[in-house]
Formats: C-alpha cells, structure tokens, sequence
C-alpha cells in the first residue's frame, strides 16, 4: 500500500482574473500532520475546499489514498473527516441531532457512538443543548467530535484554532496531537499561526500569492537559513566589544534585550564557552531562529 | 435517499419559520370566517342576490360552506406563494449562508441526492401548505355556513349538486397544488443560485407579480407572451367547476405546469452540481 495519503498534482483554481492557487504540487505521507502554511489570501482554504470537493479546480486533480477526486469522489473522500473554517452546524438543532444528521451521511450511527465522541470531546453533558447556545471553543469542539465519529484516516482542518481561546487552542492541539499518535490519523492543517505549525507539525508547506514556496519536514526547514541569538551578559558594552574581535560575530550587535549576534543554531554552544572562558557571566543565550522569521523571510522573498 | 429526505424533514420541520405560513393562514381564514358569521355574511348574501334576483329565482341555502370554501381559494392562491417561497427560498441558500453546506457535501453521497431530497421535501411542504389552507377554508366554512350546493359565478352561474362536490374540490386541490409547486421549484431554482435566503423570496415574487400584470392586461404583445409564463395555467384548479369540465384543456395546462416543474428542478440540479461552495 503506497504511503503517500494526500497529493495534490498542478492544482490549479483561478476566479476570473485572479489566480487562487497556481499549480500547487503537495504530498502528504501517512502519519504526517502537516502544516499548509501560509498568510491570509495565500490560498490555503480554496486549496483545501479543493482538496474536499467543494471548490472545482480550473486544472489539475487531487489523489487521496490513490483515488482520483475528479474520477471516484465519493470513495476518495470515504476516509476523509474534515473542518473547513468555522464549523457550521444546524444551530436550531440539539449536538446530538447535528451529529446524527451529519454524520449518519454515509452510514448509520448509533446514539451510543455519537454519545462516546462527545464525551472525547468534552461536551457530552450538553448533547442535548441547542448549538445555538455554544460558544465557538464548543463549535469547534463538536466538530471534531463529527470527524471523529467516521474514524477517518485522513483529516483536514482548516485553521482548526482561530477564534479560540488559549485554553481552547491548547485543547484542540493536543486532540490533533492524539488523533497522529495513537490513532494514526494523517492530519493536513492550515494555518497562519506558524508557531501552531511549528508546534503540531512533523512536515509543512508554505503557500504565497498561490505557489509552493517551500515543502519538507518543519525541523530540516527550520534548520535552513540564517539564524541569530540574544546574548545576556552582566556587562553587555564590553562582552560586544570582545565578540567583535572574531571575525565570526562580525555583525553582533547591542539592542534593548542583549546582544543580537548572527549565527548558526549548533554554534551557539560555542559563542558559550568563548564568552565564559572570558570571564562574562552568560544568564541568557535564546535562539532567535524560528519558523516564523523563516516563514517571513520565505514571504518577503529573502529565502526560496 | 429515504434517510437524506428524512434529514431534511427533520431539518426543515425543526423551524420555527416552516410554520409562518401555518400559523398566518390558521389565524386569518379563522377570522375571515367568524368575520362573515357575525353578519359578513348578510350583506354578502345581499350583495349577492342583488346582482342576481331579477334573472333568478333563489333558494335554499346558496352562500354555504362549500361556496365560501371555492370563494377563499379563490381569493387565497394568489397569496399562497409568498408563504411558500419562505421556505423553498432558505432550502440551499439558507445552508449556504449558515455555511452549513461545507460539513453536508463533504460527507454526502452526491451533490444531486442532496439536491434532490431537498426539493422533495419542498414539495412535500408546499403540498401540506396548500391542502391545509384547502382543508382550513372548506373545514371552517362547512362548519359555520353548514352544506348546499355551489353555486359558481363564472362565465355564466353553474350550480353544482351537493353530492359531486367532494370530488370537484378533491380535484382542484390537485391542481393548485401542482400549480404551487411550480412557484416553489421556481424559488428553490433561485436559491440554489445564491447564498442569500432573502434574494429567492423576492426574485419569486417578482416573477409571479410581473406575470401576472402581462396575462391581465389586454395588450398584443402581452397576450403573444402570455402561454409562455407558467402564471397563465395557475387558474387550471377554477375550470373543474366549469360545465362540462374541459379535460384537455386541464390536461394541456397539467403537462406544461410540469415541465416548468422539471425543468426548474433539473436547471437547479445540474447548477449546483458545478457550484463553487465558498461560503
């Protein structure tokens, strides 16, 4: 059985005169929970309402599991569960009428397996309630419980935390976390959080103006690049002074919160001992390489 | 497909705007009827004989339930519609704009079961909407103007004995219902167009409002239109009471009312079939 669960082959959607997504190559492994990063307008949801069948690609074709969505829809999307945007349920309708509807599409459920995801979720106490007097933490919330309720292999979200609260967003992370880890469910999600990314992700793709900019394992892409740390030192004028003296701290400089000295992350060890050795006291050393300096660097065009 | 209509059911008999149109029409055919019970009636009578005391001898019970029953039908199909189009109208634009849509086609066989449970159950509406009113009128009007013949003032007087009567009425409501679902494929072709529940009820009606102002009025190029508009066969229902009952012309009026149904539902069909879902 091949391994590759989502792929994306010249993906094309253009809205009259502007190009939404233009060619887009992606592949998405099993066991992946890849991050599609990219800024507001990049893309990512028209890819992803592609990706679902709800928007027509222009050009191009989606295989999930190896079944073309433009041939086989219904049996390519069998094993799919997914959130685009915010989720929207019949708000006159109790979570349990929601779920039976919505989720008794392709097959029966019982009231005892809706019952189950609910209380994964943590709303079981409010099955009956009407969605319209949840909170938006709980939408989302009950939405998953919808994915959860076909046991998919594959799931999409679409910027699964936007309009949560940090509780919320911790929540439903660490549900993402636990649908990869010990379900083995492939997880695609969009974002424009980067650190979100770079905290669920194993792999990401970054989108911009409708291209792949970049695709790999979020580590060996944060690896890349030119990265820098903040020193912290007891006497910063004169540390700065003695880390000008080597030619590989040439660009050190001495802002409000340290010294910003331009290096690569596994040197940073190094930039230690020499500063120690010199009599400084270090109280600070903080990479400053993240994904989203990456990510903004990859926009802005410094890095491809 | 039976459990898709019956998610649909569920869905739309779980509104509380599915019940404007039964709770409007429950209130004022009521009224209407208490209005003419507590003397309405006379002058009506009065009215009545007027008009038809120097040609015709009158007697027995003339302005009874089944005559009042044939009077608000009369006076109610033109009104039906707008009841209707509240619901046919929210069927897909209503989901579009909840955005609800996203979470149904994604887990949904196809896109035209969809379609077509929904349209089903629009029908099964328009259907209950029109035999409740039918049933509300004649029910009411039995009860308070007790039974008779009908007496029918078209093209001439017609009196129809007491006895065929259950039959002409079973028949005419037949046909505006048939008619009615007409109005309701059109609105529920409008709402499969846009996400916005409001623009089908409007489109609808301006539809049957300009419809009707081109068959009423007695200008030529008016009457050349005139057999294309689906309005034009809305009376289908009144020519049962007609003497004899012109059956071809019923017949004629019954195929072209179904094709506007069909070709309605299929144009909707095949549309949101390649709809974008964006909402």
């Amino acid at each position: 059985m091949s391994d590759t669960v989502l792929r994306t082959i010249e993906l094309t959607k253009r809205y009259k005169n502007r190009l939404a997504v233009d060619h887009l190559n992606i592949e998405v492994s099993r066991g992946d929970v890849f991050g599609f990063l990219g800024p507001n307008g990049a893309g990512k949801s028209t890819t992803i309402r592609m990706i679902l069948h709800l928007v027509f690609p222009t050009k191009g074709d989606v295989e999930i599991f190896g079944v073309s969505l433009k041939k086989a829809r219904h049996k390519a999307l069998a094993k799919v569960g997914a959130v685009v945007e915010k989720p929207a349920f019949y708000t006159h309708l109790s979570a349990l009428s929601n779920l039976e509807i919505l989720g008794g599409l392709q097959k029966p459920v019982t009231r005892r397996q809706i019952m189950q995801e609910l209380e994964r979720v943590g709303l079981a106490d409010r099955a009956n309630d009407l969605v319209k007097t949840y909170s938006h933490g709980m939408n989302q919330r009950l939405g998953l419980a919808l994915i959860l309720l076909n046991a998919p292999e594959l799931v999409v979200l679409d910027e699964p935390t936007t309009g949560l609260d940090p509780q919320g967003m911790k929540e439903v992370r660490e549900l993402i976390r636990e649908l990869a880890r010990e379900h083995g469910v492939t997880v695609f999600l969009s974002s424009h959080l980067l650190y979100e990314v770079e905290l669920i992700a194993t792999r990401m793709a970054v989108i911009h103006q409708g291209k792949l900019r970049i695709e790999g394992s979020v580590q060996d892409l944060l690896k890349k690049g030119q990265s820098s740390a903040v020193v912290k030192t007891d006497r910063p004028e004169e540390a700065l002074r003695f880390l000008k003296t080597f030619d590989a701290y040439r660009s050190a400089a001495l802002r409000g919160d340290g010294i910003h000295v331009d290096l690569a992350l596994e040197n940073i060890p190094d930039l230690n001992r020499q500063l120690v050795g010199a009599g400084f006291n270090v109280s600070g050393l903080i990479p400053q390489r993240t994904l989203e300096t990456y990510f903004l660097n990859l926009i802005e065009g410094r890095e491809a | 497909m039976m459990h898709l209509i019956w998610f649909e059911l569920v869905k739309t008999f779980t509104r509380l705007r599915t019940y404007i149109g039964f709770l409007a029409f429950g209130v004022i055919v009521p009224l209407v009827v208490a209005g003419l019970k507590l003397g309405g009636q006379q002058s009506f009578e009065r009215h009545l004989l007027s008009l038809l005391q120097n040609d015709f001898v009158i007697g027995g019970n003339v302005l009874n339930g089944w005559f009042f029953g044939f009077f608000f039908m009369g006076a109610l199909w033109v009104h039906i519609p707008i009841v209707l189009t509240i619901v046919a109208g929210d069927q897909i634009a209503g989901e579009g704009n909840a955005g609800t849509f996203r979470f149904l086609l994604i887990h949904a066989v196809s896109r035209t079961r969809i379609i077509a449970a929904k349209f089903i159950v629009t029908l099964i509406y328009t259907a209950l909407m029109v035999l409740f009113i039918g049933g509300l009128t004649l029910g009411l009007s039995l009860w308070a103007f007790g039974s008779g013949d009908l007496l029918v003032i078209r093209r001439g007087i017609l009196v129809i004995p007491e006895a065929r009567l259950p039959y002409h009425f079973l028949v005419a409501y037949g046909l505006a219902t048939l008619a009615m679902f007409v109005v309701s494929s059109l609105c529920f072709l409008f709402s499969a167009l846009t996400d916005n529940s409001i623009g089908p009820i409007i489109a609808t009606m301006a539809v049957i409002i300009v419809s009707i102002i081109i068959i009423t009025l007695p200008f030529e190029l008016f009457q050349t239109i005139r057999p294309y508009l689906f309005v034009n066969y809305f009376d289908a229902w009144q020519k049962v009471f007609d003497d004899p009952i012109p059956w071809e012309v019923i017949r004629t009026s019954i195929v072209i009312l179904a094709g506007f149904l069909v070709a309605f539902f299929l144009t909707a069909a095949v549309y949101f079939a390649r709809k974008d879902i964006l909402s």
